[in-house]
C-alpha cells in the first residue's frame, strides 16, 4: 500500500523515508561529534573536540571532517586556530567557524582556507558567548552575543559589515535563548529576558513584547524559527511548546510536553510542524496540538529544509516531510480525484484490462487536471520506482488529449532525471523537487562544480541545453582553475591543455584562471594564460601583480580605459623614483597626457617639473603665467612673469614674450598710478586703465600710456569717445572731435551722445556725418521722419526699409509714408533702371479684394552688400500695383 | 516631470534607454536600506531629472535632497546619506569635508554612500582614502548614466569638457564613456552593422567599441539591429559651423538664453498674465521645458526664425477658429465633439502664448544693431570676402569692449575661412585682445591656437570645401526650405553636408574633400549573425517604402548645435531621403559655450597691500 508509511497529524499526513544508508557507519558515532549540515542536501561537517569529552584535560586541537550527505568523506583536517565556538555553512556551501574572540574563518568544503574577518573590537575584547549563523536576504549572516550581552550582526559573509543592534534594557544576565529574525529585508534579534521577549534592530530601536502564553512562564529555554522566518516555536521552562507567528501577533497553539528539560534540538519540519528531539525520542507537533512520536535506535541530528526535515543518524539518513497535497489526492484510499482515477486506469491498461477504459471515461472532462496531477506527484516522489508509474500514467492520459502542451511533462522528466542523478549516493545531494525549484538549476550546477564534479555538471548542462556561456564553458573555466593546481604537470602542458579545451569559448575568463595559477605560485603559467585574455580590465591588474608593469601599461593604454591607465601609472609612480618614472612615461603620449591631467588638478609643481625635464618651454611658460595670477605680492608676481618671459624666449614665442614684457611694464605703471592717485588700477587691462584715467579726467597720463603701449588709433578713439560719453564731459568730447580726423567717423560721436541720451549734443555732430551714414544716425537720435526723407532723397530702398524696421506702433503715419515711397522706388527700378536688388515676382494673390497686391521677395546678393540686410537675408515687400 | 511619451515617438524607442537607466538607478538605491537623503553634484540634477522624477525616488524612500557644497549637510534624521557625484577630484574634496563635519556633529547614526556617475574612478577613491573618509563609506556604487535621452531623436551626454580634454589635453576619457554608451545602445537596440566616421576621436571611439565587443566574448543580445548605420563625426572636422550664429528657433533660444537639459530659464516679465498686478510679478526666472511633447514647439523649433512669426500667427488663427466652432455647435453631439477637443485646444493656446512671448524676446535681440552687424560680418567671412586683413567691424567691437566671446567667435570664423590668418593679422588681433580684455587671456589665445580654432595661414582648403560641398547657397527659402542651408540663412553646415553625402550618394563620391578635412576616415563593418539580419523586402512590394527607411545614428564628438540638429531633422523629413536620423552627442553647444570650454579662467588674487 502506498499509504502504509503515512503518519496522520490531524488532517494531514507526514511521511518519513530513508534517503541513504550512511557510508560512515563504521567510523562515526554521531553522539560524540558536533554536527553541522548545510541545507539543500549540502555536506555534513563533524567536529570532534576531544578536550570536551576527555576526562583528563588534553590540549589536542579538534579534528574536523566533512562528509557528503550520503556519508562519504570529502575532507578532514586538524584545527590550528583559536577555540571554535560555532560551526556552520554559508549559502555558497562554505564552512564558517566562529571563534570565541569573534574571528570568523571561512573554508570551502575541501577545508581549504578562503578568508577570515572579525566581528569587531568589542567582540574580540569581551568574548563571544553565543552565536547564530542564519540565512539573510543577502546570503548568510552571522550574529554574535558578547559577554556584555550586546549583539553584533553581519548580514552577509561575502561582504562583512558589522552592525550593532540596539541594547536590551536591563539585561543583566545572559538571555535564556535568542534568535535572529529575517523579515522585510531586515535582520532583527529576538532576545528572551525572563518572561519577556525583546525585539532589537539595527536602527537602535527595541520593542518589548510579551507573548500570549496561558501557563506561567519564567523563562523561554529554546526558540526556533521556521525556514521562511514566518513562524516561531518556543519552549518554556514549564515544558510548554508555544507555536505562533514570528511577529508574536498570532498564537497557533500551545502544547504541553510535560518535559522538564528543553529538547536538544527544537526544529521545524517545513513550515507545518515543530519537532523536538530528546535523546532518541522525537516528537512532532502540529499547529492544532496533534502529535506524532518517533523513536530511534541511535542518536540523530536534525537538519531543517524548506519542505521537511532531514534526520541524520549513524546508519541512516532519513527525510521527514508532509505528504504533498497532490500525492495525497492520488494515493489516499478511496480517492475519486481525477489523478487517482488516471493512475488506476494506467495500471489497468498495462495489465491489459478493459477497466482502463472505464476509468478514463469517468474522468473524461478532467483528464487534463489528471495528467498534471500525476506529473506533479511524480516530482514529489523520491524513489525512481515510484516516479515511473506516475509518469507512465501521465503519458497514458496525455494520449487522450488532442491539443495538450507537452512542455510540463518533458520538463518534469528532465528535472527528475537530473534530480535522480544528483541524489545518487556517489554525488550525494538529496534534493527534493521543491527545493530544486527554490534553489534553481544554475545554482545546482554551481554546487556540482564546487564538489569538482565537472563531468557531471557539463553533462547536465548539455542535457538541459543550457547556453555555453552560462553552462559548459563556465564549468570548463572552473575545471581549468582546478587544473592549474595540479603540480605534477609542467606549465607548457597545462597551458596547452587548457587552451585546447577552452579555446575562444565565449564567457571564459582566462584572467581568473591565470590568477589561480599565480596563487599556486606559477607565474609563468599565469603569463601564458593571460595571453589568451581579451579583457584588459582583467588582464592589467594581474600583470601588475606579476610585476610586469610595462606590459600592463601598454595593455591599459590599448584598452582606452583611463581609469586602468591611472591604476598602472600611480602604481609606477609609487614604485620608482621620479626621474625613472618620467623616463618611463615619456614615450607613451597617452600615459604622459593623462599624468599631466592628474598633476594639473593635484600637483602643479610636478607638472612644471615634467615640462622642464621635457624642454617644453611653451607649456612651462604657461604654467608660470598661471602661477603669477595666484601670487598675492607684487614682487613675486613680477618674478613669475619674468620666469615666464624667459621660458617664452626659449620657446621662440616672440609674441608671448613681448606681451609678458608689456604686462610687467603695465603692472609697474598701475602700481605707481595707484600710489599717486589712490584709486584702484591694478588687475585692469591696459584698455580699462586708460579708460579709467580718461574718466578721471587724467588725459595726460592716458595719452602717455597710449604712446607707450602703441594703442591703435581706431581703438583709442572708441575708448575716448565712450569714456567721455560715460562721464558726460561734452566739452572735452567736442574738443576731441575737432582734433585729428576721427578714424571711426563722426557717427561714433552721434552714437555715444544718443546712447547717453544727449540728443542736443548728438545733433552737433550729425551735420558732419558722411552722407551714407546719415540715415542710420538720424534714426539713432530718434529723427525717424527726417531719416525717411533723407533715404528717399538718396533713392535708397534699403535705407527706407531700415527706417521702417525701426518704426514702432506709434509711427503709423510714418510707416504708411515710407511704404508709399518704397513702392515708388521699386517701380522706378522695375521700369528700366538697373536694379540694385534682384527683385522678382513670387506670388500674386488671385483674391479679388487684394488683386492690387503683389508680393515681391528681395534677396540681397553678395555682390551688392546692403547695409542693413545681411546677405541671403530676405525682406518681403508689399506693393500696390498701379491699376 | 511631464509624461515621457515623446521619447517613444521616434524611429528608435528611446524610452527603452530611459527605462534601462531607471532600473539601474533603483538597483543602486535599493542596496541601502531605510530612509535616504541624496546629496547632489549640481551638474547631475538636470540629467537625473530626465531619468527619474522625484515621486519615483520617494517610492524608494528618498526623503530629502541637498546640493553638494562646502557648507556641509543640513541636519536630517534619515538613515542613509547618498552622495551622487561625477568622478571629479574637486567634488571628492567637498564630500570629504562634508563627511568630516558630520563626524564632528555626531547625533543620529547614519550610513554614508557614494554613487559615481557614470563610473567609479580610482583617482577619486584614492583621494577619499587620502582624506581619511573612505572607511566611513558603506557602499561605493557606480551608475552608468551617460547617454541621456532628451527627445525622441536626441541624446546628449552633457559633458561640456569633452572638446577641451580631447583636443587640448589629449585626455580621451570622455571618448571611453562614448564607446561605453554606444555599447549600451547596441545592447538595447542591437549591433549596428555599418560604422563610418571622420576624425581622430572618432577613430578612437570606433577602436574601443570594436574592442569592447571582443571583450564581451559573444555575450551580446540577440536582437535584430534597429540602427543600420553609425556615423561618428569629430567636432574638429567642422569647427566653423558652431561658431556661426544659429538662426533657427531653438538655436536662437540657446544662443541668447541657454538651454540646459531641455529646459530654458527666461526673464519673467513677458510671462505675467494680465490679471496679475505688477507688484506681485514674479522675480524668479521662468523655467520652460522644451521638448517635442509640446506639439507647437515640435513644429517651431527647427524653423528659421524668420518663418516662426508667420507660423505662430497661422496657428493662432486656426485655434481661434476652432474655439469659434462652439458657436456653430448646435446639436448635443456637436457640442460633445467640441468639448472633447477642449483640453487639447486649451493646451495649444497656452503653449501658443508661451512661444509668442519667447519669439518676442528673441526678436528684441535679432533686431538689435549688434546682432545684425555681427551676422553681416559672419556672412562676409564665410563668403570669403576680405578675410585676409584686419576687419574693421571686429576692431570696432574690441574698441567698444563688446563681450569677448563675440569677438573671439568672429576672429575664429575669419581664421577658418581664410585657412588661418597671416602672422601679422593674427598677432594684431591677439595684441588687441590682450590690451583690451587683459593679459590673462594670453593662455586662452594659446588654447585656441592649440585647438585649431585660431591658426597661422596654411593650405587653402576652405574655398575647395566650400565649393565642392556647396556650403554657400544663395537662394534660400526660409519659409519652406528645400535645403539644409536654411538653418544659417544661406550657409549649409559642413558637418550635416557630410551626413547628407554619407546617406546619398555615399562618402566615396567626396573622397577628395574628406582628405582635406583633419583626421582619418573610418569605415568598419560589424558582422551580424544571419538569423538576426534584417529581412530584405522584395522589390515588388512598393508599399513598404516607409519600413525600408534606414536609421542612422549620428554621433557628434565634442558637441553639436541646435541648428545642426535642425538640419539633420530636415534631412530625415525629406521624402527621398530614405534615412531617419537619431542624434547623440557629448554636449549640445553653441559658439559661446564651445569657446567658453576652451577658455582658461584666470582671475588674479587680490594683492596683499603689505
Amino acid at each position: 500500500m502506498a499509504t502504509a508509511d503515512w503518519n496522520p497529524l490531524g488532517e494531514i499526513y507526514y511521511k518519513k523515508c530513508e534517503v541513504y544508508s550512511m557510508g560512515w557507519s563504521d567510523i562515526v558515532d554521531i553522539s560524540k561529534f558536533e554536527v553541522s549540515a548545510a541545507p539543500y542536501g549540502g555536506p555534513i561537517a563533524l567536529l570532534k573536540d576531544e578536550s570536551k569529552t576527555a576526562r583528563v584535560q588534553v590540549s589536542t586541537k579538534p579534528i574536523i571532517t566533512v562528509f557528503t550527505a550520503a556519508g562519504k568523506q570529502i575532507s578532514q583536517m586538524r584545527w590550528n586556530s583559536g577555540s571554535i565556538h560555532k560551526m556552520g555553512w554559508s549559502h555558497t556551501e562554505d564552512l564558517l567557524f566562529v571563534q570565541d574572540d569573534g574571528v570568523v574563518l571561512v573554508y570551502d568544503m575541501f577545508l581549504t582556507f578562503k578568508k577570515t574577518f572579525g566581528m569587531g573590537q568589542e567582540a574580540k575584547d569581551v568574548k563571544v558567548i553565543d552565536c547564530k549563523i542564519f540565512s539573510s536576504y543577502q546570503g548568510t549572516g552571522i550574529a554574535v552575543l558578547t559577554s556584555t550581552y550586546r549583539v553584533f550582526i553581519i548580514n552577509s559573509v561575502d561582504d562583512p559589515r558589522i552592525r550593532r543592534l540596539a541594547e536590551v534594557p536591563g539585561l543583566s544576565s545572559a538571555p535564556s535563548s535568542w534568535a535572529v529574525i529575517n523579515l522585510d529585508r531586515q535582520s532583527r534579534a529576538l532576545i528572551a529576558k525572563g518572561s519577556e521577549l525583546c525585539l532589537i534592530d539595527q536602527g537602535g530601536q527595541y520593542q518589548v513584547q510579551t507573548p500570549d502564553v496561558s501557563t506561567e512562564v519564567t523563562q523561554f529555554l529554546a526558540m526556533s524559527l521556521s525556514f521562511n522566518n514566518r513562524c516561531l516555536a518556543m519552549f518554556t521552562d514549564k515544558g510548554v511548546i508555544w507555536i505562533g507567528s514570528s511577529d508574536l501577533q498570532k498564537k497557533y497553539c500551545e502544547f504541553n510536553t510535560k518535559s522538564p528539560t528543553p529538547p536538544q534540538q527544537l526544529s521545524w519540519c517545513g513550515a507545518g510542524a515543530v519537532v523536538g528531539l530528546w535523546g532518541n525520542m522525537m516528537l512532532v507537533v502540529g499547529p492544532d496540538k496533534d502529535w506524532i512520536n518517533f523513536n530511534f535506535d541511535n542518536p540523530v541530528h536534525l537538519v531543517e529544509e524548506e519542505d521537511g526535515l532531514r534526520i541524520i543518524g549513524k546508519y541512516q539518513h532519513e527525510f521527514l516531510y508532509k505528504v504533498p497535497e497532490v500525492t495525497e489526492k492520488i494515493f489516499k484510499i478511496g480517492s475519486m480525484e481525477p489523478g487517482a482515477m488516471l493512475f488506476e486506469a494506467s495500471k489497468e491498461f498495462y495489465k491489459g484490462s478493459q477497466k482502463a477504459d472505464e476509468y478514463i471515461r469517468i474522468i473524461k472532462d478532467k483528464l487534463e487536471i489528471a495528467v498534471s496531477q500525476c506529473i506533479e506527484a511524480a516530482g514529489h516522489e523520491i524513489d525512481p520506482a515510484k516516479q515511473k508509474p506516475l509518469l507512465r500514467a501521465a503519458a497514458f492520459g496525455k494520449c487522450f488529449l488532442t491539443d495538450y502542451n507537452p512542455e510540463a511533462y518533458v520538463n518534469m522528466c528532465q528535472m527528475l532525471r537530473v534530480l535522480n542523478q544528483v541524489r545518487n549516493h556517489v554525488i550525494g545531494i538529496p534534493l527534493t523537487y521543491s527545493q530544486l525549484q527554490h534553489l534553481s538549476m544554475p545554482i545546482l550546477i554551481d554546487r556540482l562544480v564546487l564538489r569538482k564534479l565537472f563531468y557531471y555538471a557539463v553533462k547536465i548542462c548539455q542535457y538541459l541545453k543550457i547556453a555555453d556561456a552560462e553552462g559548459a564553458s563556465r564549468i570548463l573555466a572552473h575545471w581549468a582553475c582546478y587544473k592549474v593546481q595540479q603540480k605534477n604537470e609542467d606549465d607548457e602542458t597545462i597551458a596547452r591543455a587548457i587552451n585546447q579545451k577552452l579555446g575562444d569559448t565565449p564567457g571564459i575568463s582566462y584572467s581568473d584562471i591565470a590568477n589561480h595559477a599565480l596563487e599556486e605560485g606559477r607565474p609563468d603559467l599565469a603569463t601564458r594564460l593571460l595571453d589568451f585574455e581579451p579583457r584588459a580590465g582583467q588582464q592589467v591588474p594581474l600583470l601588475m601583480k606579476m610585476h610586469k608593469d610595462n606590459i600592463a601599461l601598454s595593455k591599459a593604454i590599448e584598452s582606452g580605459d583611463t581609469d586602468l591607465v591611472y591604476t598602472v601609472l600611480l602604481h609606477l609612480k609609487e614604485s620608482m623614483n621620479q626621474g625613472e618614472f618620467f623616463m618611463a612615461i615619456r614615450n607613451m603620449p597617452i600615459a604622459y597626457a593623462l599624468f599631466i591631467q592628474y598633476c594639473r588638478q593635484q600637483n602643479r609643481k610636478l607638472m612644471e617639473d615634467l615640462f622642464y625635464q621635457e624642454d617644453n618651454f611653451q607649456e612651462e611658460g604657461t604654467c608660470k603665467v598661471v602661477n603669477s595670477f595666484n601670487e598675492d605680492r607684487m614682487e613675486d608676481r613680477i618674478e613669475e612673469l619674468k620666469l615666464a618671459q624667459a621660458c617664452f624666449t626659449k620657446a621662440k614665442n616672440e609674441f608671448a614674450k613681448v606681451q609678458t614684457e608689456e604686462q610687467i611694464k603695465l603692472l609697474k605703471y598701475q602700481q605707481r598710478l595707484e600710489e599717486e592717485m589712490n584709486r584702484p588700477y591694478l588687475n585692469l587691462s591696459l584698455h580699462q586703465t586708460i579708460y579709467r584715467l580718461t574718466l578721471a579726467n587724467n588725459h595726460k597720463v592716458a595719452e602717455q600710456l597710449r604712446k607707450e603701449f602703441k594703442v591703435p588709433d581706431r581703438r583709442f578713439w572708441w575708448l575716448k569717445i565712450n569714456a567721455l560719453g560715460e562721464c558726460g564731459d561734452w566739452v572735452e568730447l567736442e574738443r576731441f572731435s575737432k582734433g585729428k580726423k576721427a578714424p571711426v567717423g563722426m557717427e561714433a560721436f552721434v552714437e555715444v551722445c544718443a546712447k547717453h541720451g544727449n540728443m542736443k549734443e548728438a545733433m552737433k555732430y550729425l551735420v558732419k556725418v558722411s552722407p551714407e551714414q546719415k540715415v542710420k544716425c538720424l534714426v539713432k537720435v530718434g529723427e525717424r521722419k527726417k531719416a525717411a526723407e533723407t533715404a528717399f532723397e538718396n533713392k535708397n530702398e534699403e535705407e527706407l526699409s531700415y527706417v521702417l524696421s525701426k518704426c514702432g506702433p506709434s509711427d503709423k503715419q510714418l510707416v504708411d509714408t515710407i511704404r508709399e515711397k518704397q513702392e515708388f522706388i521699386i517701380i522706378q527700378q522695375r521700369s528700366g533702371s538697373p536694379s540694385e536688388c534682384s527683385a522678382k515676382e513670387s506670388t500674386s494673390s488671385s483674391d479679388a479684394d487684394h488683386n492690387q497686391l503683389a508680393l515681391y521677395h528681395v534677396t540681397c546678393q553678395p555682390h551688392n552688400r546692403g547695409y542693413m540686410v545681411p546677405i541671403g537675408y530676405k525682406c518681403t515687400i508689399y506693393v500696390t500695383c498701379p491699376a | 516631470m511631464g509624461s515621457t511619451g515623446h521619447l517613444s515617438n521616434g524611429k528608435l524607442n528611446l524610452n527603452l534607454l530611459r527605462d534601462y537607466y531607471r532600473r539601474e538607478l533603483l538597483e543602486c538605491l535599493d542596496k541601502c536600506l531605510g530612509s535616504k537623503a541624496l546629496v547632489w553634484d549640481d551638474a547631475l540634477t538636470g540629467p537625473f531629472g530626465l531619468i527619474a522624477e522625484y515621486s519615483l525616488l520617494k517610492e524608494h524612500e528618498v526623503e530629502k535632497m541637498f546640493p553638494l557644497s562646502d557648507k556641509g549637510l543640513p541636519p536630517s534624521n534619515v538613515q542613509n546619506i547618498i552622495f551622487v557625484t561625477r568622478p571629479k577630484l574637486h567634488l571628492m574634496e567637498q564630500i570629504a569635508q562634508n563627511l568630516l563635519q558630520e563626524e564632528h556633529k555626531g547625533g543620529f547614526r547614519k550610513e554614508y554612500h557614494i554613487i559615481f556617475v557614470p563610473r567609479k574612478s580610482l583617482l577619486c577613491e584614492k583621494k577619499l582614502k587620502e582624506s581619511g573618509v573612505y572607511g566611513t563609506l558603506h557602499y561605493i556604487e557606480e551608475f552608468n548614466l551617460s547617454m541621456i535621452p532628451f527627445d525622441s531623436d536626441l541624446m546628449s551626454m552633457e559633458m561640456e569638457g569633452a572638446f577641451k580634454e580631447c583636443y587640448l589635453e589629449n585626455d580621451y576619457t570622455t571618448m571611453f564613456y562614448v564607446a561605453q554608451s554606444l555599447m549600451t545602445l547596441q545592447f538595447l537596440y542591437g549591433i549596428i552593422p555599418n560604422i563610418q566616421g571622420k576624425g581622430d576621436c572618432a577613430k578612437n571611439v570606433v577602436d574601443m567599441m570594436l574592442r569592447m565587443r571582443r571583450e564581451l566574448g559573444g555575450r551580446e543580445p540577440q536582437i535584430t539591429p534597429q540602427i543600420d548605420n553609425l556615423l561618428i563625426l569629430d567636432r574638429n572636422v567642422d569647427l566653423l559651423t558652431p561658431l556661426l550664429s544659429q538662426l533657427t528657433y531653438d538655436g536662437l533660444i540657446d544662443e541668447i538664453f541657454g538651454i540646459n537639459n531641455t529646459s530654458v530659464k527666461l526673464p519673467p516679465e513677458k510671462f505675467v498674465s494680465s490679471s496679475q498686478s505688477p507688484e506681485d510679478a514674479p522675480t524668479e526666472k521662468k523655467k520652460i521645458i522644451l521638448n517635442s511633447s509640446d506639439e507647437l514647439y515640435g513644429e517651431l523649433r527647427d524653423k528659421n526664425f524668420n518663418a516662426v512669426g508667420s507660423l505662430v500667427s497661422k496657428k493662432a488663427k486656426t485655434i481661434t477658429a476652432e474655439f469659434d466652432e462652439r458657436h456653430a455647435a448646435k446639436t448635443v453631439s456637436e457640442m460633445k465633439h467640441f468639448v472633447s477637443k477642449l483640453p487639447h485646444l486649451q493646451q495649444m493656446r497656452q503653449s501658443l502664448s508661451i512661444h509668442t512671448s519667447i519669439a518676442e524676446l528673441i526678436k528684441e535681440h535679432t533686431d538689435s544693431e549688434e546682432f545684425l552687424d555681427s551676422l553681416r560680418c559672419q556672412q562676409e567671412f564665410i563668403n570669403g570676402l576680405d578675410t585676409d586683413k584686419v576687419n574693421t567691424y571686429v576692431e570696432d567691437c574690441i574698441g567698444k569692449m563688446e563681450p569677448l566671446d563675440k569677438v573671439l567667435r568672429l576672429i575664429c570664423i575669419q581664421s577658418y575661412c581664410n585657412n588661418g590668418l597671416k602672422t601679422k593679422v593674427l598677432d594684431y588681433y591677439k595684441r588687441e585682445i590682450i590690451q583690451t580684455y587683459g593679459y590673462e587671456h594670453l593662455v586662452t589665445l594659446m588654447n585656441l591656437e592649440k585647438a585649431g580654432l585660431l591658426r597661422q595661414s596654411g593650405q587653402r582648403h576652405y574655398p575647395t570645401i566650400r565649393k565642392s560641398l556647396k556650403l554657400i547657397v544663395d537662394e534660400v527659402n526660409e519659409q519652406n526650405p528645400n535645403d539644409i542651408s536654411y538653418v544659417y540663412s544661406g550657409y549649409a553646415p559642413l558637418s550635416i553636408r557630410l551626413a547628407q553625402y554619407h546617406a546619398r550618394p555615399g562618402w566615396r563620391s567626396i573622397t577628395e574633400v574628406l582628405n582635406l578635412l583633419p583626421g582619418p576616415t573610418i569605415e568598419e563593418i560589424q558582422q551580424i549573425p544571419v538569423a538576426l539580419r534584417k529581412r530584405r523586402s522584395s522589390i515588388t512590394s512598393s508599399h513598404s517604402s516607409v519600413m525600408d527607411q534606414k536609421v542612422t545614428l549620428v554621433v557628434f564628438l565634442g558637441g553639436v548645435t541646435f541648428a545642426e540638429i535642425a538640419a539633420l531633422r530636415f534631412l530625415a523629413q525629406q521624402d527621398d531621403g530614405g534615412t531617419d536620423y537619431v542624434i547623440a552627442t557629448t554636449k549640445i553647444i553653441s559658439g559661446s559655450t564651445l569657446l567658453d570650454s576652451v577658455m582658461e579662467k584666470l582671475s588674479p588674487v587680490h594683492l596683499n597691500p603689505f
